[in-house]
């Protein structure tokens, strides 16, 4: 018998050693046939007397990534064609069977009563590691780049392969849920500090020889939640520790949730039910909590839109295919405030030899110095060393001299929001650089196609919106002007992608894409502060809707000052034809008489105090019409607001052609802004509630609270055809659920 | 409907519910039996009359397990003709069990019966029962579970009772409670605990703390601060109730229900089996009730479970002459109060559990017998009593004097 996506060796003291080697993959992932043969490999050595145990390993860098995403979403879509056959009951049951493989497999190893030993050679994830939690013994190498741990309530799963059971068993209620319900990951050596394994080598081969060497020595295949007198770590649910442990847990569960994440609830009820019960029946009960995940909107969006959707986009779905691999060896930024600092770090940081240009020179420096500050903060947390530091700050050459952008192979251009800057120093970066160059602009609301109005190569001229801080916003806005050419478009790709962030690309307009939708959520908070919603709830609304900040918190980010200015000249724009909303009174108040602007002075719609938290400002409501009576309001109907006009807005600028991509939808909405991540962004959570009820609720709130909820042409029409928007605009229509 | 009257009640001093509290050596079982044997020596009682025994207990697990209603019985030398049963409803128990006992009597089912209660927390301890509610996920996350102290400062904090609010109510509980002390208004009632030699254990409450100032209390840590903050409870609350931008700690050991052990019995029959047994009326139950409310904020439900109460004996607030609401936090009553637009002169006139102690099965049935020798005092008919309770809801009992 042999094997594709495994080896069986059988040594000389009978102990078989599996190696996982998957042929054309660079990690081990599970799929149906490589499970399968895991499972026959698994029977036979469990079946054959003559096998004294068995090591499990890979032959990869890393031992396996877990089960493969898209082997998942398969399960998904096969359960949706068996729901439309109209036996639900069949298509649960269905579903339920094969999500459960692995915890079968698991325990079948556990308890086949041949030692297993699972040797960790590399990182180790999800499935995979719970696979190891199934095996008697575990062993890894000290080598700290190795990660293990269960991510899936990342993406809206639970470790449904055993994980709650085994882990809650392993290490108590206390530490197995803070692991799960963040998804943390630990190298191995606090891995086995935590007993997640049991002993380290130095050596792959080390590593194979202490495992067989413990199958020698007479290790039990017995798990020791199945031995008589087996204790569960911090005592039992109901004790004096475990009602500390639960009472508290639940609260902290919803403080850090807000109740929207079913699989974080799920991991919690698994380890409460399960430790309660005899290890097979605890595998039962999370078993059935798995199949609720995969049935869940939440789970089948995270999984899209998290995973699939970015890493498509990651690996460059969006470039134009037929441009040569452009590389930005030479990068020359203009301006070194806080962005232009920034996008010198991660350009830095990526190899690249970066040119930060300012002013002045001491302005320039200040911007390098940014950089340093971020390395230290690094060393002082052991993730980068003083060679490193000292390699990436050689990459920056900070200056006011234009002539050293010559070479340049990129220009991103990040000054102050001044059209009339913003074209000079465009024309003088220009004069620099070869005709192939791509000039960018970090602009993040003023339209491309009038800055590139500046320059003499508009081909080349495109938006490359960063987000603060740079280095740790995964998100990359690529704005196409008018005249953009798609190999610019490629070339910014990949620029993008050297630095490894996840890009977008949108077409023009004011705001393009993520500006303009959040400013709705603002908005939208500060009309709530406009009808007498308390302060307090319009914030923590905001926050139990999923966003990441308030409404008011995030205006006081972003500077009040900034939204009166964008007002102010929208309204000199458009002169009699604007509508005043209850906003302009707000932030005239706010900016104009009061000067408060928010966190940059310190006096915002929240107090900044040198010492301790922030706090609302507590005459605002001077400011304000009388508070209403907090327990007449629909608390509902405020968080449907704040996703109802996001969610809107996003579906106009897909009918304008600012988006043309469901990916760059929902991928931009959550990592851009923060978008409640469960809903898995604004198209999908329209399309899990329907066009036509999105549609109905947008009419609804357009009664009640005016013509900014009017649904736009494009809705109505996927209403009245029953279409969804990852039906409609699909992008790889065949392999995907829609 | 026949009539359901009071003729006694009974209570044990309350003992500081710790180790070294005085009824520390004393079992829940004992002192159980001891306020049904006060019931049949006072009133020499034929206990074969009796038909039932209810017992309201929180945390009946343990000594105070099984059904402790009967063991009290047999071990009070009852007759064993009688039933015993014990009831939970949290902080209510005494009161809904003397409820549970007028609904049999009231139906005509039994003639006479006993309701009331026992906990004695400090050989149990509070909680030791256990429960869904705070530990399962399923309805903890559901029912916004926070303990009972965070549901008191979310009153404060949502109501508006500053610290000196709350602190002046305490303050005048235990002015209250001394007064009457002092005055032997608990004299009719309050039994002597005794040993099995005779010689006595507590005769007084010994929680209270008559010396009680705004200053001392001043110097008071509030207790759930911490516990909000690290145990996430405050951004449960505040999920619940988001108008709330930080919770306002107010409450400490000097302003909420004292821990203490005790024991209460109320001896309740129809008209005829009180004439039977040669027994003079003191009250009769008018009306009762329970309600559940929210459960977060938890402690509301006196509110309107009193209205509830009003409701079905056809009155209205001005109707009634004194209330006993439970003092399990100062905010508790203050709110209550406000809501039902009642006078502090009328409420709690004698102190409350702030001062005295609150032991949680028992502390309803207390209150009954609290109230009916006020009543008697004051030569005033129409009283109510009520508590709030674990989990949001609310019991409400309505007596008038005969």
């Amino acid at each position: 018998m042999t094997y594709k996506n495994f080896t069986l060796d059988i040594d000389a003291d009978a102990i078989a050693l599996v190696t996982w080697d998957m042929p054309g993959r660079s990690m081990n992932v599970m799929t149906p046939e490589s499970f399968g043969e895991l499972a026959e490999l698994v029977e036979k050595v469990a079946e054959d007397d003559a096998i004294k145990g068995c090591v499990i390993t890979s032959g990869k860098d890393t031992f396996s990534g877990g089960a493969d995403i898209s082997m998942l979403a398969g399960f998904l879509k096969t359960y949706e064609e068996n729901l439309k056959k109209g036996d639900e009951v069949a298509a649960v049951q269905e579903l339920h069977d094969t999500g459960n493989i692995l915890s079968k497999l698991a325990r079948r190893i556990e308890t086949c009563g041949t030692p297993f030993v699972a040797a960790l050679n590399g990182t180790t994830m999800g499935g995979a590691f719970e696979l190891a939690l199934g095996c008697h013994y575990r062993i890894s190498i000290r080598d700290k780049s190795i990660k293990m741990g269960l991510p899936e309530s990342r993406i809206g799963l639970l470790p449904g392969g055993g994980g709650t059971q085994r882990v809650a068993r392993l290490i108590g209620a206390q530490d197995a849920l803070q692991m799960m319900l963040q998804g943390r990951t630990y190298d191995p050596i606090r891995a086995k500090g935590m007993k997640l394994i049991h002993a380290l080598a130095d050596s792959r081969e080390e590593m194979i020889l202490e495992a067989k060497k413990w199958i020698n020595d007479g290790g039990k295949a017995v798990a020791p939640w199945d031995m008589d007198g087996f204790r569960i770590p911090g005592g039992l649910v109901y004790s004096k520790a475990g009602v500390m442990t639960w009472s508290a847990g639940n609260a902290i569960y919803r403080r850090e949730t807000y109740d929207n994440y079913p699989a974080a609830r799920a991991i919690m009820s698994c380890v409460y039910e399960g430790l309660q019960v005899p290890m097979d029946v605890g595998l039962r009960i999370e078993a059935r909590y798995f199949t609720s995940l995969m049935r869940g909107d939440v789970a089948r969006n995270m999984i899209r839109t998290l995973f699939l959707s970015m890493q498509e986009l990651k690996k460059g779905a969006r470039r134009p295919a037929d441009v040569p691999e452009y590389k930005v060896k030479k990068l020359g930024i203009l301006g070194a405030g806080m962005m232009g600092a920034g996008v010198a770090f991660v350009s830095a940081h990526a190899g690249m030899e970066v040119v930060l240009l300012d002013q002045s020179a001491q302005a320039a420096e200040r911007g390098k110095a940014h950089s340093e500050t971020l390395l230290d903060k690094a060393i002082s947390r052991g993730r980068a060393t003083p060679e490193k530091k000292q390699a990436l700050l050689d990459n920056i050459t900070p200056t006011d001299d234009y002539d050293l952008l010559e070479g340049c192979d990129l220009i991103i251009e990040a000054v102050f929001e001044n059209r009339d800057i913003k074209a000079e120093v465009t024309k003088k970066a220009e004069a620099q650089i070869s005709n192939t160059a791509v000039f960018g602009s970090n602009t993040s609301t003023l339209p491309i196609t009038g800055l590139a109005k500046a320059s003499t190569r508009p081909e080349n001229f495109i938006g490359i919106h960063f987000f603060s801080p740079v280095d740790r916003m995964a998100l990359v806005e690529i704005i196409m002007g008018e005249k953009t050419s798609p190999e610019t478009l490629a070339k910014t790709l990949d620029y993008v992608r050297a630095i490894r962030k996840t890009p977008i690309v949108v077409n023009d307009s004011r705001g393009f894409y993520t500006s303009r939708v959040v400013s709705t959520y603002i908005d939208e908070g500060l009309t709530m502060l406009s009808e007498g919603i308390p302060a307090a709830m319009v914030e923590n609304v905001g926050r139990m809707a999923g966003m990441p900040i308030g409404p008011l918190s995030l205006n006081d980010e972003v500077s009040l000052d900034l939204a009166h200015k964008i007002a102010t000249a929208a309204r000199k724009d458009l002169g009699d034809k604007y509508i005043e909303v209850p906003r302009d009174i707000i932030l005239d108040e706010m900016v104009v008489k009061r000067d408060r602007l928010g966190r940059k002075n310190a006096r915002g719609f929240y107090d900044y105090p040198e010492k301790g938290k922030k706090h609302l400002w507590p005459d605002l409501h001077t400011i304000l019409p009388d508070t209403v009576n907090p327990d007449t309001i629909d608390v509902d109907e405020l968080k449907h607001r704040f996703w109802t006009i996001q969610a809107l807005e996003t579906a106009r600028c897909f009918e304008e052609s600012v988006l043309t991509d469901v990916r760059d939808a929902d991928v931009g909405a959550i990592l851009g802004w923060g978008f409640a991540p469960f809903t898995g962004g604004p198209l999908s959570y329209i399309d899990t509630m329907g066009a036509e009820a999105f549609v109905a609720r947008c009419q609804s709130l357009e009664k009640t609270h005016g013509i900014r909820f009017k649904p736009s042409a494009l809705l109505k029409e996927m209403a009245a055809n029953g279409e969804t928007f990852y039906s409609r605009f699909n992008p790889k229509p065949d392999d995907r659920v829609a | 409907m026949t009539d359901c009257l009071i003729y006694d009640a009974v209570r044990t001093p309350r003992g500081r519910g710790k180790k070294d509290g005085s009824l520390h050596e004393v079992t829940a079982l004992e002192l159980a039996t001891q306020t049904l044997r006060a019931i049949k020596s006072r009133n020499q009682l034929d206990t074969s009359a009796i038909d039932d025994v209810v017992l309201g207990c929180v945390d009946p697990v343990g000594e105070a397990g099984g059904d402790i209603a009967r063991a009290a019985v047999i071990n009070a030398d009852y007759d064993e003709c009688v039933a015993g049963v014990q009831i939970n409803r949290f902080c209510a128990s005494g009161l809904d069990a003397a409820n549970f006992a007028t609904s049999q009597i009231m139906a005509g089912q039994q003639q006479m019966a006993i309701g009331g209660g026992v906990e004695s927390m400090s050989r149990v301890g509070l909680g030791a029962s256990g429960g869904a509610w705070p530990m399962d996920p399923q309805i903890a996350i559901k029912s916004y579970f926070v303990p009972q102290g965070i549901s008191a400062d979310l009153i404060a904090t949502k109501y508006g009772y500053s610290r000196d609010d709350v602190d002046a109510y305490a303050v005048e509980s235990q002015k209250r409670a001394d007064t009457a002390w002092k005055d032997g208004r608990f004299d009719n009632s309050v039994i002597t605990i005794k040993d099995i030699n005779g010689l006595t254990i507590l005769d007084h409450d010994e929680h209270r703390r008559p010396e009680t100032t705004m200053q001392t209390l001043g110097q008071l840590k509030a207790s759930f601060a911490d516990m909000g903050d690290f145990a996430g409870f405050n951004a449960v609350a505040i999920q619940r109730y988001p108008e709330i931008e930080t919770l306002n700690h107010v409450h400490h050991p000097g302003n909420s229900s004292g821990i203490v052990d005790g024991a209460a019995a109320v001896l309740l029959g129809n008209a005829e089996a009180g004439k039977k047994a040669g027994l003079k009326p003191r009250a009769r139950i008018k009306s009762f009730a329970n309600i559940g409310s929210e459960p977060c904020i938890m402690l509301t439900g006196p509110i309107e479970v009193s209205r509830k109460a009003l409701a079905h004996a056809g009155m209205t607030t001005g109707d009634i002459d004194l209330y006993e609401i439970n003092e399990a936090f100062a905010s508790v009553v203050l709110h209550t109060m406000q809501q039902l637009d009642i006078g502090h002169d009328k409420v709690n006139v004698n102190g409350g559990a702030i001062a005295m102690g609150h032991p949680l099965g028992a502390t309803g049935a207390m209150l009954l017998g609290t109230l009916i020798d006020e009543l008697e005092r004051r030569d005033l008919e129409c009283g109510l009593v009520t508590l709030c309770i674990g989990a949001g809801m609310g019991t409400a009992t309505i007596i008038e004097r005969v």
